[in-house]
């Protein structure tokens, strides 16, 4: 029999990982955690995960920062707050799901095409820049930049009966005041750096 | 005097049209008829947060700040609107040096935030200010015989909410019964629907909303009552799938609990966007011209 090493050395981890996320807006709590799993067992999404919310919240605790990062985890949180709400330790775990995403997506290691974080940036996009979403161009942008041709046309029924309903519109949404929401980024971005 | 300004989102300016369609007859019958806020900007749902959570507060405070300069509360009736509204809202009013930063930025752009501005559910005005009493007393077209499932789904009820419980909740059940339909015991009402999570990951969306379907047949519903435009459409669109993928019927109308409301405040049909739904209606119907009786 083949022995394995299934878990890592104190050298192999990264201990500042704690205070990196501890650092980031809503996860000041996360140092509370008991371990009790309520997370786990409230979680819609728990049985898709590679690890549930619990073992994450253990992992950015004890420093293994990469298995965290590379979770599937952090991207099937749909944020439905059960867990958070629910949590013995009042510990924000959305938040903590959300600054996991962000922090992924800023090191970029994700697979680029991954179509969750792809829709994410592509909503968060149109609105930077237009000011309002429009539901079909985000649709198409989804499904260009995560290559999923083949995908589209299977939505291409589901797609006619929205437009017969007329619930599907080609028209492009925008603000009136551009100018102002372009400061407004402008502005926040500077100051971030 | 109208304190509130519409917020519609994308949503009810797009596929949740009849939401919209049927929001505005209801509050215009129970006398608070309302305005849209004038150049308002997306709230940036889910996504924004997973991008950049700094500017997903700086483009809700500019909402809030349109609010605040036409002297007006926010009504949001989409439920990811409210939550991320809320939520900006309670962190730009907040001491974190990082929202003092936003709202200096705010102001440079020329949109200043001092924070007066509260964000509110339709739901939770027709509870705490309109009264289901006042409401049951205006109904003129009772739906007798309906038996529907009222489905809150996550972002109306959790976190940033304190107008019912966050894992039972019973203001629609309520509001439906003073509309005289019967709701039924739904025990999955705050389970989540995966929200876009049917658009990218099918597999886990079918699942979810077939747990969901299932449950509101197993208790008898004709229909689930939402009050959320993307819970709307995942319970509606997915249902052919369902069909195909699980082998079991659980096809059912799913209708906005504005919808309902005003076709029991005596609203004509064809002014709630009934005509928008992908799913056939008739067996509602039916109902409603036999009051219910077999």
């Amino acid at each position: 029999m083949k022995i394995e090493r299934k878990v890592k050395y104190e050298e192999e981890l990264y201990p500042g990982f704690l205070d990196e996320i501890t650092e980031m807006s809503g996860c000041r709590e996360i140092e509370r955690c008991i371990q009790c799993g309520t997370c786990s067992s409230s979680c819609p999404m728990s049985v898709y995960m590679d690890h549930p919310p619990r073992k994450i919240i253990a992992m950015v605790k004890n420093g293994f920062r990469d298995e965290a990062l590379r979770s599937f985890t952090i991207w099937l949180c749909p944020s439905c707050y059960t867990c958070q709400v629910r949590c013995p330790a009042k510990i924000k775990i959305t938040d903590v799901m959300y600054a996991l995403k962000r922090k992924a997506t800023e090191e970029k290691i994700y697979p680029k095409r991954f179509v969750i974080p792809v829709l994410d940036r592509e909503m968060s996009r149109i609105i930077a820049k237009h000011g309002r979403n429009s539901e079909l161009w985000l649709i198409l942008g989804l499904y260009l930049k995560s290559r999923r041709l083949f995908g589209m046309l299977k939505m291409a029924p589901l797609g006619l009966k929205l437009m017969k309903t007329g619930r599907l519109s080609l028209r492009r949404e925008s603000i009136k005041n551009k100018k102002q929401l372009r400061t407004l980024v402008k502005a926040v971005k500077e100051g971030a750096r | 005097m109208n304190r509130y300004a519409y917020f519609p989102g994308c949503s009810l300016k797009g596929n949740s049209r009849h939401y919209e369609e049927s929001i505005l007859p209801v509050f215009r019958e129970i006398g608070l008829p309302l305005e849209e806020l004038e150049d308002w900007n997306c709230c940036g749902a889910t996504a924004y947060f997973s991008v950049d959570d700094t500017l997903a507060a700086a483009i809700c405070g500019r909402n809030l700040s349109l609010a605040e300069q036409a002297n007006r509360d926010i009504i949001a009736p989409c439920a990811g609107c409210y939550l991320t509204l809320r939520k900006s809202n309670a962190f730009l009013t907040s001491r974190e040096a990082k929202a003092a930063k936003i709202r200096a930025d705010l102001k440079t752009a020329g949109c200043e935030y001092r924070g007066t501005v509260a964000v509110k559910h339709p739901l939770e005005v027709l509870k705490n200010e309109v009264g289901f009493d006042k409401i049951k007393s205006m109904v003129r077209r009772p739906l007798a015989g309906w038996n529907v499932a009222c489905y809150y789904g996550c972002q109306l009820v959790r976190p940033y909410t304190d107008f019912d419980d966050p894992d039972y909740p019973t203001s629609l059940d309520a509001l439906m019964a003073a509309a005289g339909a019967r709701p039924v015991d739904f025990t999955a009402k705050t389970r989540c629907c995966g929200g876009s999570l049917t658009g990218t990951i099918e597999e886990v969306g079918l699942r979810l909303n077939y747990i969901l379907l299932k449950e509101a047949k197993r208790k008898g519903a004709d229909c689930v009552v939402t009050i959320c435009p993307l819970c709307q459409f995942n319970l509606e669109v997915t249902q052919d799938k369902i069909v195909k993928r699980f082998g079991e019927d659980i096809r059912m109308p799913i209708l906005y609990f504005s919808q309902l409301l005003g076709l029991a405040l005596g609203v004509d049909k064809k002014d709630l966007g009934f005509s928008r739904s992908i799913v056939p209606l008739q067996p509602l119907w039916n109902k409603l011209s036999t009051g219910g009786a077999r």
